[in-house]
Formats: structure tokens, C-alpha cells, sequence
């Protein structure tokens, strides 16, 4: 749910026709919330980034709006990893027609590197990475390698 | 034990290591009776690193089981020379073969190889990571000489890159063992491993230096810091110096203190170890067929069972 008076805060930045808002970021992971998106601003795509917003719940608050854009199921998974507060909103016409909080998966597949070089998902094979989720960061599925949450933003994987 | 490939250490439990343990008595006893219990078996070796032991044992410990074995022959005569991929080769000579050993230069290759296969498969060493077999012939020589509860075992050489020491760490967690382990700085154990020995809630040290727990180990277990992981000469010389052991070096131990090592060493056990009763290397060598012989038995038991 949103706080009382986030509502007005977030007008500071435009409403979107269609598309998601994520709201309740940590503060500072707007930006790795693009990287994740692969959105860099080439795309074309229309977005809105609100930093360290005031939030009654968490103090401060990122906020990123994306137009014409839902989240992949592996997407939702590492948001819940890096920044396990936050809240996705659909939007269809200027409504949102659906509002959920995300839930820390047990494992996340496909949108992070492994940063062991030598792990086999590195090498030439026909095979996505997999990361187990453990309480304060991620595992390589195959290797073991574990990459800490601060640490994620950096192997995100979208190339 | 209840598995289908073996992959890493940290899957096996204390009963399946016991089992494993002690079928590998049983055929130590009596290796001839065990001629002939895998007759038409042929087991797939595919070894895209250098090997000895592991190699030639896993075939004997076949041939022993009345089996057969296939080798794709070196990566240089191999089709991997032409670009074809891990997850291609396993799956070609799944189809020639009732169970695979793999042996890979990438951590994480034996799992992903089992994802492509249906047969069991053994890790037979992947990269820096694990090397279960080892670790099964470790604990067979431990147990015939140390025991494995109440027992301090130490730990010395390169533990960050070291996938035997890896594999070992992580068994022994299974039984009442204190852990020490002994290195440089910078080839301390790799955050994966810490990460599950803390997990696990063993009881574990680290040191620098071997005098500071030498004396109170039952077992040591020595590995071969690694020249080629230095970037630097002059830093390999100033701590390998510190990382062998002599005759004089081992006053200080108990007299019943078992000195192990996976082979292949270099110069950090001096050869007039060899001569005293601590030294179980060999042994230990040669307790990988029966282990091997054990394991592959199991695995193949377990297909069987779960085609029926």
C-alpha cells in the first residue's frame, strides 16, 4: 500500500498511461532497477525515476515509472532480492488495475552472470545461470560462487 | 545411499558416506569376489583435464567390477577440438556408455552435465570446486588410521583453489571433527566454502602457521601450494618454504599423527617421510580403487532400482 501522502510526492513526476510503476525501492536502486530493466534510454522507452523520495514508510524511497513495460517473472525475482520492500503497479489507462508486492524467490534464472569466470554458465554452453536465494545474497546454482546483496547490481545480466 | 550422480561433497550425508565407506571394506577384504558383479557394464570416461589416478583407478575399479571402460582419448584428439560443446559430448557418450566419470577445468560442469544426461555421472574434479571421489578415498584412509569422530584434523596448502580441500571440508562436517586450517593469506578458503562450513556449524580455525596446531592434530592433510597461481615468484618462494614438511618438523607431532595427501606432491612432503609410519599417501592412493569400485556400484544399484 502506499503511504498517506506519497500519492501527491508522486505526481512530481508524470503519470503513465500504460505500463508499471515500482514503487517502496530502497532508496538507490532506481538505477540498478534500469540496469535490470536493460533500459539505458536507447530503447526509446518513456521513464520517470524519482531518488531518495520522502516515504513514510521507508524514510526515503526510489520510485521508477516505465511506460509500455511489465516485468518478466525472473525481473520480479531479482527486484525481490535487491530491494525486497518494494511494490509493482500495472497501469492500463492512467489506473492501476493491479498492485502486488513481490515475494523473495527461492531461486532466480537467467538475468545474472555468474562472476566466477570459470564457472561453466561463463563458458560456451546451453545453459542459463541459476541463483539460489539465501538470506543476505545469491549462490550460483552450478559453481557455488556467492554473490552478496550489494554486489548484485553489478552482475546483472542484460546484454 | 540415495543418489543418482555424485557432484559434490556437500550432497552426501553421514550415512551415505558410511555406506559408501563400507561396501569399500567389504571389497578391500575381499576384491576377487566382487569380479564379475558388473559383467556388461561399460562405464564412460571423459577427462578433459590431465589425470592420473583418478583416472586410472576409476577405470581399474570397472575392470575389477567385471566391467568395461570408454575413454574419449585427450581434448586434442578429441571432437572438443572442433568446438563441440560439454553438454554435446556427455549427451553422445551417454549413448555409448551405462555411466559417465567427468572430469572439467569450469566449476559447475558436472552439474550442468547431469542435466543432459540420464545415466549417473560422478564428478571426477571440476575446475577449482569440488572432487567427491577424493574426498571418498580421504575419509576411507581416515577412518582405517585416525577415525573420523573426536578427531582434529589439520588442513595445509593451497585451500582457495584446492577442490580436494574443498570436497573435504565439507564432508567432514558429517562427523565430530575440529577443523584447522593452515595457509598463506592469500590462499585461504574461498567464500563458498566458509560460507557452508559456518552453515554447518563445524568447529573450525585458521592459521597461518603450522606450529601453532601441529601438535595437536590426529591427521594432516597436506596439498601443493600451487606456483602457477602467483603472480609472482618471489611471493610463491617466501611462503612455500614455510608449507613442507620434514622428519624434523614432525617431532613436534603425536606419534600416532596420519600425514595424508591427494598426490601429486612436489616438495611439501620431504621423501624421508615416506619412511615413517605417519606418512598414509600411498595408502590413501591406493584406497581409490575399492572406493571407487564402492561408489560406481552404488550409483549403477540406483539406476537399476529406478528403472524397475
Amino acid at each position: 500500500m502506499n503511504d498517506t501522502d506519497d500519492s501527491d510526492r508522486e505526481l512530481r513526476v508524470s503519470k503513465i498511461r500504460n505500463g508499471t510503476v515500482i514503487d517502496h525501492l530502497a532508496a538507490g536502486q532506481a538505477l540498478n532497477v534500469l540496469a535490470l530493466l536493460g533500459i539505458d534510454g536507447s530503447g526509446g522507452e518513456s521513464v520517470s525515476v524519482g531518488m531518495n523520495v520522502p516515504s513514510d514508510k521507508l524514510a526515503k524511497k526510489d520510485i521508477v515509472k516505465v511506460e509500455d513495460r511489465e516485468l518478466s517473472q525472473s525481473e520480479v525475482d531479482v527486484l525481490s532480492v535487491i530491494s525486497p520492500e518494494a511494490t509493482i503497479n500495472i497501469i492500463r489507462e492512467y489506473d492501476v488495475i493491479e498492485k502486488k508486492r513481490i515475494e523473495r524467490p527461492e531461486a532466480v534464472t537467467g538475468v545474472l552472470s555468474c562472476p566466477n569466470r570459470n564457472c561453466i554458465t561463463n563458458a560456451d554452453e546451453p545453459v542459463e545461470t541459476r541463483f539460489v536465494v539465501l538470506s543476505d545474497g545469491l549462490r550460483c546454482d552450478y559453481c557455488g560462487e556467492i554473490v552478496r546483496e550489494d554486489e548484485i547490481a553489478t552482475h546483472l545480466d542484460v546484454s | 545411499m540415495r543418489q543418482d550422480h555424485l557432484i559434490s561433497a556437500t550432497q552426501l550425508s553421514r550415512a551415505d558416506i558410511e555406506a559408501v565407506l563400507d561396501r569399500a571394506a567389504e571389497i578391500d577384504a575381499d576384491v576377487g569376489a566382487w569380479q564379475g558383479r558388473r559383467d556388461g557394464t561399460v562405464l564412460g570416461l571423459c577427462f578433459f583435464e590431465p589425470s592420473t589416478r583418478t583416472r586410472m583407478s576409476f577405470d581399474t575399479a570397472m575392470k575389477r567390477l567385471g566391467g568395461r571402460t570408454i575413454d574419449m582419448g585427450s581434448v586434442e584428439s578429441s571432437s572438443v577440438k572442433k568446438g563441440e560443446t560439454l553438454a554435446d559430448t556427455v549427451r553422445v557418450i551417454e549413448g555409448y556408455a551405462d555411466a559417465l566419470v567427468l572430469r572439467h577445468p569450469s566449476e559447475g560442469a558436472a552439474k550442468m552435465a547431469t542435466e543432459f544426461v540420464d545415466v549417473p555421472l560422478v564428478n571426477a574434479g571440476d575446475g577449482a570446486g569440488q572432487h567427491p571421489t577424493q574426498t571418498l578415498l580421504d575419509l576411507y584412509t581416515m577412518r582405517e588410521n585416525a577415525g573420523l569422530d573426536d578427531v582434529t584434523v589439520g588442513i595445509m596448502g593451497d585451500l582457495k583453489y584446492g577442490r580436494t580441500v574443498h570436497s573435504l571440508a565439507a564432508a567432514l562436517t558429517n562427523f565430530d571433527v575440529r577443523q584447522h586450517f593452515v595457509s598463506p593469506e592469500s590462499l585461504q578458503l574461498p567464500r563458498s566454502v566458509r560460507y557452508d562450513l559456518h552453515e554447518s556449524g563445524a568447529q573450525v580455525r585458521e592459521h597461518t602457521d603450522l606450529d601453532e596446531v601441529l601438535s595437536d592434530l590426529d591427521v594432516l592433510y597436506v596439498t601443493r601450494i600451487q606456483r602457477e597461481r602467483f603472480p609472482d615468484e618471489n611471493e610463491y618462494r617466501k611462503v612455500a618454504g614455510e608449507y613442507q614438511i620434514d622428519t624434523d618438523d614432525l617431532d613436534a607431532a603425536k606419534d600416532s599423527l596420519t600425514v595424508m595427501h591427494p598426490l601429486p606432491r612436489v616438495d611439501e612432503i620431504a621423501p624421508e617421510v615416506d619412511e615413517t609410519d605417519h606418512a598414509k599417501y600411498f595408502e590413501q592412493a591406493h584406497n581409490g580403487v575399492p572406493v571407487r569400485m564402492a561408489l560406481l556400484d552404488m550409483l549403477l544399484e540406483n539406476a537399476e532400482g529406478g528403472s524397475q
